[in-house]
């Protein structure tokens, strides 16, 4: 079967284009760990890899793929919609944003690491 | 697990050196103990047909656990089975002699020499002449039959993007299963690229200790991150992961997990800690660049790696076979002569896992039989010591 998108489990909110994809595609796209297809009309280009929003997405979201949380929608993005950089953030790395308003500790060895 | 794969006819050929390891290449090593002899040993190296240098830039004035590690790194790859004997070459004897020495206890041949109160010119006189011999007698040996329980083997991915968490990874993660109950030891590593899956590998820590200390080993070392006044946005993904359509490290460390299989890790260990056959799936405390992990690994005692890609990392090892997987069909295409196993029609669904593993452990079986790799055609010889902290 040649597939064009693909999810990981059928609950999640993202999938993964296997081929470059074009806006207007109508898609039926399986999971990995079986369950419901989603059928998915594209509202934008995605590029093999990119993601694919499987449901409407609010701004503040946090998305499930692999059934795990990756991330935070930092914009909202509708069914069909490209997800990537440019509206979803990691919920970890976030010691740049709290170190702006505290006050970095000096460099030093750490140990186990460099 | 009942299927039709080339495990169950696995005719596998290496070397056994005399402390009982198996190795499936038969390098001569000419191994610097510091900056000041990677010409010497470089010279060696130029004359001497078969041989091996393995130039870096450390082991002046290091100090503490950092000064250990490169020892480590050092003799480890000394004493890797892939190594019939090793020349080691320092600037003065004290250090040279404690590197051969770590490597003498495999009952390999092993030599030194050192610079101060000789020269360049003499050393390498002297070391070619026994590097000639060593080269000379490992060409006598022959590859005798060998089992996949004899072998530690390690794994790792990079330039990663999605195609590896869909296919690639999660076939390299079934080949992974097939390997370890065979009874090889699997080396993974990268613990900042396990950044938001790192409970997934908590729980499949074999006992509550070796979860314990994995947990350890992985605060500490966002501590360090966290004690720079940083975070790794913009270093982890990395751009080419983001090019590829990785968006966060959550996503990353998802898709890198699933190439680590489904068996339970069986040992926790620090850097460049040795791996013995027989210990299943291990995690190593590891950087997550590419040479740097592979480095470590060929220092445990790896003598072949695995590694997927998706956008195309090149990487490869000087004295280890570096197999390369890639399921994106843009890497297998515009970059063929970097990838060995090529999965693309994993991806769109035309083969299944099984089919995957099958493809992957053939490639293996070559390989591990002399087989040259794409690293090996490419003279991808990276070597990088890891570095934990500026010297004296």
């Amino acid at each position: 079967m040649a597939h064009r998108a693909l999810a990981h489990k059928s609950t999640d909110d993202v999938a993964i284009a296997v081929a470059d994809l074009k806006a207007g595609e109508e898609l039926t796209i399986h999971s990995l760990e079986g369950g419901k297809p989603h059928k998915v009309k594209l509202l934008e280009d995605v590029p093999l890899g990119h993601k694919v929003a499987l449901k409407d997405l609010p701004k503040g979201h946090v998305v499930i793929e692999y059934g795990e949380k990756v991330g935070q929608m930092t914009q909202a993005v509708a069914k069909g919609g490209y997800v990537h950089v440019h509206n979803i953030r990691t919920l970890r790395w976030n010691y740049g944003e709290k170190a702006k308003s505290a006050k970095p500790k000096a460099p030093g060895r750490a140990k186990g690491g460099r | 697990m009942a299927r039709k794969s080339p495990s169950k006819a696995m005719r596998l050929t290496g070397y056994r050196r005399p402390n009982g390891a198996v190795g499936v290449r038969n390098h001569v090593l000419i191994l610097p103990v510091d900056d000041l002899s990677n010409a010497a040993a470089e010279g060696v190296a130029r004359l001497i047909n078969g041989t091996t240098a393995l130039p870096h830039p450390y082991g002046r004035l290091q100090f503490g656990e950092d000064l250990e590690l490169t020892f480590r790194t050092l003799a480890g790859h000394g004493a890797n089975a892939n190594v019939h004997g090793v020349v080691v070459i320092g600037i003065e004897p004290k250090w040279t002699d404690r590197v051969a020495s770590a490597i003498a206890k495999t009952g390999k041949p092993v030599e030194t020499f050192s610079i101060e109160r000789h020269g360049d010119l003499n050393v390498i006189n002297a070391a070619s002449r026994v590097a000639y011999r060593m080269v000379q007698d490992a060409s006598e040996l022959r590859r005798e039959p060998i089992q996949v329980s004899e072998l530690v083997l390690s794994i790792k991915c990079g330039e990663s993007d999605p195609t590896l968490g869909l296919a690639g990874n999660k076939a390299q993660g079934r080949a992974v299963d097939r390997l370890v109950d065979m009874g090889a030891s699997v080396i993974f590593g990268e613990t900042s690229e396990l950044t938001g899956g790192e409970h997934l590998i908590a729980n499949r820590c074999a006992t509550p200790a070796l979860k314990r200390k994995f947990m350890q080993i992985y605060n500490e070392y966002i501590q360090m991150i966290e004690a720079q006044g940083v975070d790794l946005m913009g270093s982890q993904p990395t751009e080419g992961n983001i090019r590829g359509g990785l968006s966060t490290i959550e996503e990353k460390a998802l898709g890198n997990i699933q190439k680590t299989g489904t068996r339970p890790v069986n040992a926790v260990l620090n850097y460049a800690e040795p791996v013995k056959p027989g210990q299943g799936l291990v995690f190593m405390n590891s950087s997550s660049a590419g040479a740097e992990q592979v480095t470590l690994c060929a220092a445990s005692g790896s003598v072949l790696h695995f590694f997927t890609t998706g956008q195309g990392n090149v990487v490869g090892h000087p004295l280890m076979p570096v197999i390369k997987v890639s399921p994106n069909p843009i890497t297998c295409s515009t970059m063929s002569e970097h990838i060995d196993v090529k999965l693309p029609d994993l991806l769109v669904g035309d083969i299944n896992l099984d089919q995957a593993a099958d493809r992957i452990l053939d490639v293996f079986i070559r390989t591990a039989n002399g087989r040259l790799t794409a690293a090996e055609l490419l003279r991808h010889n990276e070597f990088v010591i890891t570095k934990l902290y500026p010297s004296a």
